[in-house]
């Protein structure tokens, strides 16, 4: 077998995929790409995502066609040199076995499950992945989200490190009693549980709602907070897309929630009927709606955001980084863009408000760097 | 996410909402539970075990064990409902529902319009549906949709436990008589269901896979039989959309005619038989307001208008099979006019 033939494999993202279909291929059978190029998009669960080329080659032979819905591992395409010949292609995969795992990565695999832990007497669900010597990362969702919208995230992120991603209260597995379901209370919960979990020092990745959460937590304890990335960040401006929170709120059904979901990303296409489901599935639960309705109140009252730490990040002294979708209808790209002078902003092309998931394979890349300082 | 039965996710339904909620009693043959040795009443739980604990917790004020006469149960269940209790009543067998069809049909259906709107009359009636087991043609029948053409009535039915739990839940929390029919031979049947209270809304169906050359309907059982119909068929390259309306009333109209402007093709998959039936029913309903959209003749997979056979071999050709569900589908999938 020559050297340079490799697979191009099924990806695992997140906890509960175990299978993803291909929606389409980018690159044509027998195309040339670089390192990092685009070249198909496969459906999960929760939404559609790229896969990028992990170093430059050739598309020599594509296996699953668009449509085809296969297990995590199998083989995709095959990637080679111009100048294997088409018998050895041939050869790969008619060869090709998809590995199994070892007992090692079943045994992992099985122990990585959402855990409890009590703070101020509060249930709040976590997920705890990776191990190293790096400071470790805390990922903090956004509004109505939970930890399931770092599945691409966290993953790249635990490679090199521990990496936290917790379910604010009201939210996703926590309980959900929000109490005052303010600013200060959702920090507290956020900064118990770093106690809790025995987080000396963390790198903060907000999104949204918590991006704020994140920024209040560095501005209150700059002594444990190595460095802020804050993306599609609440606290930044008044403007807030409210008809989105209201909706967000008030949607019960399948049909309105397809609507409200679709204002979070560039490409309506990318909301999946099963993500809807996840989303309705949460809101239904007792509590979930009046403890929104609380948050709502107390960061969104009136249609604008009632927090505004502009002023006070210019304070810290950590790196601080933000990260933004060009086309994001939920907040403003305008409010990164006036940040552009003071701190390293990222605005990504033909993303909207979730570029962590829109375009993740870019987000990870910004941040690992960042965090490896 | 814990795996619970539907039985379990019932008993976690009544439960919580009888914790919740001081005024919901549970009412009818057996649901303290039977007794057994001295000292423990809720040996059983009821015949299937879905009451099992709520004697213990709340009692025999709220859970109230009654002689065998259902024109009583419902009687006392829908009068207790009028004037601000939330009863569960329990209907052992549909197949019984004519011995009590005027506390249903003709009171309980009615009060609402009966009081100009000055009452309301929240009321569940659980009970089984469904063949299966050689309980002969006066236990094994599906007559739901005797109650969903009772204006004034809603009807729930329920093919799995996430569903079953959430469902009876806002069954409990309606205003209205709800009938909560529930399949005998599905009680064991498991999937995740939240520990947390919860409510799905009624006239919301399930879309239980995506596809888009055939549209197929199914309710309870029939939806695991439709399943594994659309597994065959997807090897051979033809992708169902399969529904669960969940609720026969409300019927969520939108998402079966969205489903077959999109595929123009539709089998309706029902237990119950054909006549006056919901099978029947959504036909009617896709001729009507989505005739244009069609590209083959829609099809009914529905028992034969027969009384329910005791004979096994019998039962067994009368309960709509996966493969006759597959047959009918390749039919409307190959139709070319």
């Amino acid at each position: 077998m020559s050297a340079g033939v490799s697979a191009v494999t099924m990806p695992k993202w997140g906890l509960t995929m175990t299978e993803g279909t291909v929606v389409g291929w980018l690159k044509q059978q027998g195309q040339r790409f670089a390192e990092g190029e685009e070249i198909l998009e496969i459906e999960t669960p929760k939404i559609t995502n790229v896969v990028e080329a992990p170093s430059e080659g050739t598309l020599r032979r594509i296996v699953a066609q668009a449509g085809a819905t296969l297990p995590i591992g199998a083989l995709l395409a095959v990637v080679a040199p111009d100048e294997v010949p088409e018998a050895e292609i041939d050869a790969f995969v008619a060869g090709f076995e998809v590995p199994e795992p070892s007992a090692g990565e079943k045994a992992e695999a099985e122990g990585i499950k959402p855990r409890d832990i009590e703070v101020a007497g509060l249930r709040l669900r976590y997920l705890d992945v990776g191990e190293g010597d790096g400071v470790p990362v805390l990922l903090a969702h956004g509004f109505g989200a939970d930890l399931n919208t770092w599945m691409f995230t966290q993953p790249a992120l635990a490679a090199a490190r521990r990496a936290v991603a917790l379910d604010l209260p009201g939210h996703g597995g926590s309980a959900k009693e929000v109490g005052a379901g303010d600013a200060e209370s959702l920090t507290d919960a956020v900064e118990g549980a770093l106690g809790a979990l025995g987080v000396e020092r963390v790198h903060l990745v907000g999104h949204s709602m918590g991006g704020a959460v994140a920024a209040l937590l560095a501005l209150r304890r700059p002594d444990r907070v190595a460095s802020l990335t804050l993306i599609a960040s609440a606290g930044l401006g008044p403007e807030i897309n409210a008809s989105f929170i209201d909706g967000f709120v008030r949607a019960t059904r399948r049909r309105e929630a397809t609507e409200i979901l679709s204002l979070l990303v560039h490409d309506p296409a990318l909301v999946s009927r099963p993500m809807v489901e996840d989303v309705l599935r949460y809101k239904r639960l007792d509590g979930v709606t009046a403890g929104l309705g609380k948050i709502t109140e107390a960061w969104f009252g009136g249609g604008r955001q009632s927090l505004d730490l502009t002023g006070r990040i210019a304070e810290l002294a950590m790196p601080v980084q933000v990260i933004w979708g060009r086309d994001d209808r939920i907040i403003p790209v305008a409010h990164a863009e006036a940040l552009a002078a003071r701190l390293p902003v990222h605005i990504l092309e033909a993303a909207g408000h979730l570029p962590h998931m829109e375009k993740a394979a870019e987000v990870n890349r910004i941040i690992e760097e960042f965090v490896r300082g | 996410m814990p795996q619970k039965s539907i039985r379990q996710a019932l008993n976690e339904a009544l439960a919580q909402e009888m914790r919740r909620d001081p005024t919901v009693v549970v009412i009818g043959e057996d649901v303290a539970g039977g007794a057994a040795t001295e000292g423990q009443r809720d040996a059983y739980g009821g015949v299937l075990g879905v009451t099992k604990g709520l004697f213990a917790e709340f009692g025999e004020a709220r859970v109230i064990d009654t002689p065998i006469t259902e024109s009583a149960i419902m009687g006392a269940a829908a009068g207790a409902a009028v004037t601000g209790l939330r009863p569960v009543a329990e209907l052992m067998f549909s197949d019984f529902f004519g011995v009590c069809f005027d506390q249903i049909f003709n009171q309980a259906a009615k009060f609402r319009y009966m009081f100009g709107g000055k009452a309301k009359t929240p009321l569940v009636i659980r009970t089984m549906i469904g063949a299966g087991r050689s309980a002969a043609a006066q236990h094994s029948q599906s007559p739901y949709h005797i109650f969903t053409s009772v204006p004034g009535l809603k009807c729930v039915v329920p093919s799995n436990a996430y569903d079953a739990k959430g469902l009876l839940i806002q069954a409990i929390r309606d205003d209205d008589p709800v009938i909560f029919c529930e399949h005998k031979l599905m009680y064991d049947l498991r999937t995740e269901v939240p520990d947390e209270p919860y409510a799905i809304p009624f006239g919301e169906a399930n879309i239980v896979r995506d596809g888009d050359d055939v549209t197929v309907i199914a309710l309870s059982r029939m939806v695991h039989y439709a399943g594994e119909a659309a597994d065959t068929l997807a090897k051979e390259g033809i992708e169902c959309e399969l529904i669960d309306p969940r609720t026969t009333s409300p019927l969520d109209e939108d998402t079966i005619l969205d489903s077959v402007e999109r595929t123009g093709r539709l089998v309706v998959v029902d237990e119950a038989t054909p006549r006056c039936s919901i099978a029947t029913d959504i036909a009617a309903l896709v001729a009507d307001k989505a005739f244009a959209a069609l590209k083959a003749p829609v099809r009914r997979v529905t028992a034969p208008h027969t009384p329910v056979p005791f004979a096994p071999v019998l039962e067994k050709l009368y309960i709509p099979s996966p493969e006759r569900i597959a047959a009918a589908i390749r039919e409307v999938h190959g139709y070319a006019g």
